[in-house]
């Protein structure tokens, strides 16, 4: 279990119409754990009978202890999490996070970085271009989103010459073939946003050369709802009832069987669980399972993947 | 002489996997007498390899000279020794473009300085291929006086620079590109174990 604090809400601020920025501070005025550009935490959310963790990217100083600022973009068609912070959280409000964790760092022993955001998946650029600028490493940073609306990173960024932005409506999108040729050795690309970005970088990238380990990315992807399911937990035989805006994890939680996370968003690894039977089909929306594991259908990863079909039973 | 092939050993021992063309991609090639064979054996395998390939032969006879030219490398150039080859290494190597792959060939000496000189400039391990081709013979590091001694064929040995006895370790830095040299009586000076050549 991620070790949590205890925050209260001292800033709200709508960076666009689909956009909100929440600044965080202890409760008990202490400083918070510094951490590195990049990092995430997750914010618990007591939605009616529900429990949610969301996991959000920090946008603030990473050597600033003083407190955690998020940006969240506004999804009506998720399962709600998003929702639930546009609609209820106030400033005021105490609210339980995890200490962060950071599965999207920048490799420091990169000659160059060239940070490439899409959409909301701006957002943990936006802490590594402070440490960046603090460390003196040079980079360029390439933000893309289709309008001003959701392009919350207008607010958020710095104007400088190496920052540049790309709004799709107003006709300035962006060349990836042309960011990234002729780069220097020892550059490192970072991408996050929607995975067609992830892939089109990912796919460019190897077309110019360029090594594998020096292409980065993560897709912060919330579970997608879909239709109620049921699993067995085989140490026990009882039988849990997942809802179609509910995750696994949190059907898990709810029924209070044991299980670790970190990110929740199927990155990390740490909720992967063994399948012992499964007759059906394990929907993965994962990026932690090889393709060989999908194929044996012996493991889930419960924060993000569901399943269709007769019988599912977790070695839990 | 064939590429060498080593015994298994703890993780931080190098492993050359050998050269494998990726087609006409941009390089830089480093080899000495021995592993300028596996250059050729490269391009036998795919001509292209050269078409935007920098040679760099160290310490090689006039004939392996020719016979890497006519691979019609984009160009080729040579030192009679290591230290005048790493600025003619800097150079290519400086305004490299990513992409750029470093091809090693040659005793662990050659292979391990110029990966660590080249993932100084930030090329990533991943974009390094080296195969192993002649003497055994490692580039030592001693843990004590930090001096290197080149061409070490026995273990133990003596440290060129402080004069202890060391012992040859398994135990390779990236960094230095050499194996760390640890003194071998240390416990019970004069207490030293036969001397042996050092096997692959």
């Amino acid at each position: 279990m991620s070790t949590q604090l205890k925050v209260t809400v001292a800033e709200v601020e709508a960076l666009t119409p689909l956009v909100k920025r929440f600044r965080f501070e202890a409760a008990d005025k202490t400083p918070l754990p510094v951490f590195s550009g990049g990092a995430h935490i997750t914010v618990s959310m007591q939605d009616g009978a529900r429990l949610r963790h969301n996991a959000y990217s920090l946008i603030s100083d990473p050597y600033d202890g003083s407190g955690y600022e998020i940006a969240v973009r506004r999804d009506d068609q998720g399962r709600g999490g998003s929702k639930f912070m546009h609609e209820q959280i106030a400033v005021g409000d105490t609210l339980t996070i995890s200490v962060p964790a950071n599965l999207f760092q920048l490799d420091l022993r990169a000659r160059k970085h060239i940070l490439i955001g899409g959409g909301i998946g701006i957002t943990p650029f936006v802490a590594q271009l402070r440490q960046l600028d603090m460390i003196g490493a040079p980079y360029e940073l390439h933000y893309a989103a289709h309008s001003r609306d959701e392009a919350a990173g207008l607010a958020l960024l710095p104007q400088a010459d190496n920052i540049l932005i790309h709004v799709s409506q107003d006709g300035t999108r962006m060349d990836l073939g042309r960011i990234l040729a002729d780069q220097p050795i020892g550059t490192h690309v970072y991408t996050c946003g929607p995975e067609t970005l992830i892939s089109a970088v990912a796919a460019e990238a190897a077309a110019k050369g360029w090594p594998a380990s020096a292409v980065h990315s993560e897709a912060f992807t919330a579970p997608p709802p879909g239709e109620p399911f049921e699993v067995t937990i085989g140490s026990t035989g009882q039988t849990v009832q997942v809802g179609a805006d509910q995750t696994l994890l949190e059907a898990l939680e709810e029924a209070g069987v044991p299980i670790n996370w970190s990110c929740r968003g199927g990155a990390c690894g740490q909720c992967e669980t063994s399948v012992t039977t499964c007759d059906g089909d394990i929907e993965h929306n994962d990026h932690w399972l090889s393709e060989a594991d999908r194929a044996a259908a012996r493991a889930i990863m419960p924060c993000m993947s569901r399943f269709r079909g007769d019988h599912l039973v977790l070695d839990l | 002489m064939t590429q060498t092939r080593f015994s298994p050993s703890i993780p931080s021992r190098p492993v050359y996997s050998g050269l494998v063309s990726c087609g006409s991609a941009l390089s830089i090639m480093v080899a000495d007498e021995a592993g300028a064979a596996a250059l050729t054996d490269l391009a036998r395998s795919d001509a292209s390899v050269m078409d935007k390939a920098h040679l760099l032969l160290i310490g090689v006879s006039q004939a392996t000279v020719q016979e890497l030219s006519a691979l019609t490398p984009r160009s080729l150039s040579q030192s009679p020794t290591v230290q005048g080859a790493e600025e003619i290494f800097d150079a290519l190597i400086a305004h490299a473009a990513i992409g750029t792959l470093l091809f090693c060939a040659g005793s662990e000496g050659l292979i391990g300085q110029f990966s660590a000189r080249a993932m100084r400039f930030g090329l990533s391990p991943d974009a390094i291929q080296s195969e192993h081709r002649g003497s055994v013979a490692r580039r030592m590091q001693c843990v004590h006086c930090k001096g290197i001694t080149e061409d070490v064929t026995t273990d133990p040995f003596i440290c060129g620079h402080c004069g202890l006895t060391l012992f040859v370790r398994d135990h390779f830095s990236r960094r230095l590109g050499a194996f760390q040299g640890v003194c071998v009586d240390a416990e019970t000076p004069g207490d030293i174990p036969e001397t042996v050549e050092i096997r692959p």
